[in-house]
């Protein structure tokens, strides 16, 4: 990404449902979430998608942006991406064919799995480690808010990622060049479509991370083409000729499909952004020292726990392993393009969101003042400033976007202060008032001034 | 008192859960100020080994960072046991750690050694029985 750009976000708010609640502030990974006038508002440049405020938010205010079905009306030719984790979403009755049909009877022309994407990836990175030299360890980059968060955060780690494109993307690009030849087709005239199981897909679709332009034209929310498809889902054993991928492919929905695809034992596999944080936090302090490959994903369980999926991410796992058993006996020929193709075509870069100044000189008296502010905060992280913790408001004081008296606690003893100063000021009598006879009583005191003074 | 900020840390001793905790929030502070990502990460390592050092071998110490426009100087010290062949300590593999530290995935004996090669400076000075200083430097 080159020049300053705004930032894309499928996670926004819905103002109305918002009651300004403390509960997305304090999970988001990267403090993106703070509350202003009542309302949630989400710092554009600091969030990484990762859907932990859909997810908590107890008020549904938050939504991810998806592109929806009417779209499918602007192509001539509809190609349907289905993500692995979408077969965990339906009942065990029924399968991955009979799903795969089911596309097929609710508008798209054609499916290609992006389970196939998976496995032509997978074979990309064993080449990539058998014949380059790199960084160890190799941190995926299937999941985008990881990718994000390695951006904003880590940025000591951007060399480690592995500079693949994601599976969703080698399913858009084989499929939509297989169909133009194949029907003789205009590029414009094929739709790309991905469901998703997350707002970070869109998000990477709408603002790629290392290239130029997504080949996928729209992301559908997992959850509305559920709704579509078990209306129309029913057994039919001729559709297993629509299957394309095998199980390593399938495998990739949950945490550790990826890794296990590798057949490497020098690995790792993190899920839930918070256990990602953590290991992140290991790798830059070079603690990880055997192991060549991390699997890093920002929702538990992998993208079966993904913030637009439907089903228990648990419940989910179990029905996918289902295809899994399914997909390892049907032996699938693998044929594998040359990896070049799937090489990331630009560099990403480091997004320093979280420094306090572009000169170095303000950024430390900044940092100075930051630390003394802290030391004056209660430390008790209660959000009721609308800042996650005493820290960010601190952060947010230098910044310009608070003040101190955000903070009730503050407040309040700035009040009490006020209060005892007007206390004491309200005991002092100008001399000229001061009347020695005036005691304790006031009778005297208050008659006679009425009296005495005209 | 401008242009230098400086940082003071008590590190407990034996306390595993809380080790590496200074040195995090140090790395969070550069990152605030916007020094460059290699620099960081050197810093970061560094002090990580050495404060894991000083909670793991020594009983727990302090450490004290001084940040300027152009380095970072971070100085632990300890009253532990000291090191009695400090030639020793720095070759890779080397390790006095009890076994109960090493199941938990610490005292592999790349510590010092893991120190030497992040930081640009490094001084150590040690008497067996007094404790230990190491002093850290990097430059950004």
């Amino acid at each position: 990404m080159c020049g300053v750009k705004t930032y894309f976000h499928s996670v926004t708010l819905d103002e109305e449902k918002c009651r300004g609640c403390t509960n997305c502030i304090k999970k988001c990974p990267t403090e993106a979430i703070r509350v202003r006038k009542g309302k949630a508002r989400i710092i554009n440049e600091r969030c990484i998608d990762c859907g932990e405020c859909l997810r908590v938010c107890p008020y549904h205010a938050k939504k991810a942006i998806t592109d929806s079905f009417d779209m499918l009306q602007s192509f001539k030719y509809r190609i349907a991406l289905p993500a692995p984790s979408f077969y965990g979403q339906f009942k065990s009755g029924f399968s991955r064919g009979d799903i795969l049909k089911a596309l097929l009877k609710i508008g798209f022309d054609e499916v290609y799995e992006v389970a196939r994407g998976a496995e032509i990836v997978t074979a990309a990175t064993k080449k990539l480690f058998e014949t380059e030299k790199l960084k160890k360890p190799v941190i995926s980059s299937a999941c985008p808010a990881v990718v994000r968060l390695i951006q904003v955060r880590f940025p000591s780690l951007i060399d480690n990622l592995l500079k693949l494109e994601a599976p969703m993307e080698v399913a858009a690009a084989i499929s939509r060049q297989k169909a133009a030849l194949a029907h003789h087709l205009a590029d414009d005239e094929i739709g790309v479509f991905f469901i998703s199981p997350c707002a970070a897909k869109v998000t990477s679709v709408k603002a790629p991370f290392a290239k130029e332009k997504s080949h996928v034209d729209g992301v559908l929310p997992m959850q509305d083409v559920f709704l579509k498809v078990i209306a129309v889902l029913e057994n039919d054993p001729e559709a297993c000729t629509l299957e394309q991928a095998g199980f390593e492919g399938i495998r990739w929905a949950s945490s550790g499909g990826e890794s296990l695809a590798l057949g490497n034992d020098r690995y790792l596999a993190v899920d839930g952004i918070h256990n990602v944080l953590t290991i992140l936090e290991s790798i830059e302090n070079d603690r990880l020292e055997e192991v060549d490959f991390v699997e890093v994903l920002a929702c538990y369980g992998g993208c079966l726990g993904g913030p637009l999926t439907v089903e228990n991410a648990f419940v989910a796992k179990t029905r996918l392993k289902k295809h899994i058993d399914q997909a390892r006996k049907s032996d699938l020929p693998t044929v594998v393009p040359s990896h070049d193709e799937l090489l990331w075509t630009l560099d990403i870069e480091h997004r320093p969101v979280m420094k306090l100044d572009d000169d170095l000189d303000k950024a430390m008296k900044k940092l100075e003042a930051l630390e003394t502010i802290n030391d004056s905060l209660p430390g008790l992280d209660c959000g009721a400033c609308g800042a996650p913790n005493c820290r960010a408001l601190a952060e947010d004081i230098v910044r310009g976007m608070a003040h101190e008296t955000d903070c009730i606690f503050v407040l309040r003893e700035k009040i009490r202060a006020l209060a005892a100063e007007m206390m004491e000021l309200e005991a002092k009598m100008p001399p000229v008032l001061d009347r020695e006879k005036t005691n304790g009583t006031g009778k005297t005191g208050i008659g006679g001034d009425a009296s005495d003074g005209g | 008192m401008s242009g230098i900020i400086r940082l003071h840390f008590e590190l407990p001793g034996n306390d595993l859960m809380s080790a590496g905790e200074a040195s995090s929030s140090v790395k969070k502070k550069l990152n605030q100020l916007g020094i460059n990502p290699a620099a960081v990460k050197k810093a970061a390592i560094a002090m990580y080994e050495a404060e894991i050092n000083a909670i793991i071998h020594a009983g727990g110490g302090t450490l004290a960072v001084t940040i300027t426009k152009d380095r970072i100087n971070i100085v632990i010290s300890d009253h532990g046991p000291g090191i009695a062949d400090l030639d020793l300590a720095m070759q890779e593999g080397y390790s006095t750690a009890p076994d109960y530290i090493r199941e938990m995935g610490f005292g592999a004996g790349m510590g010092l050694p893991n120190i030497k090669r992040n930081a640009d400076r490094l001084e150590i000075k040690s008497a067996v029985g007094q404790g230990t200083t190491v002093e850290i430097t990097v430059f950004f």
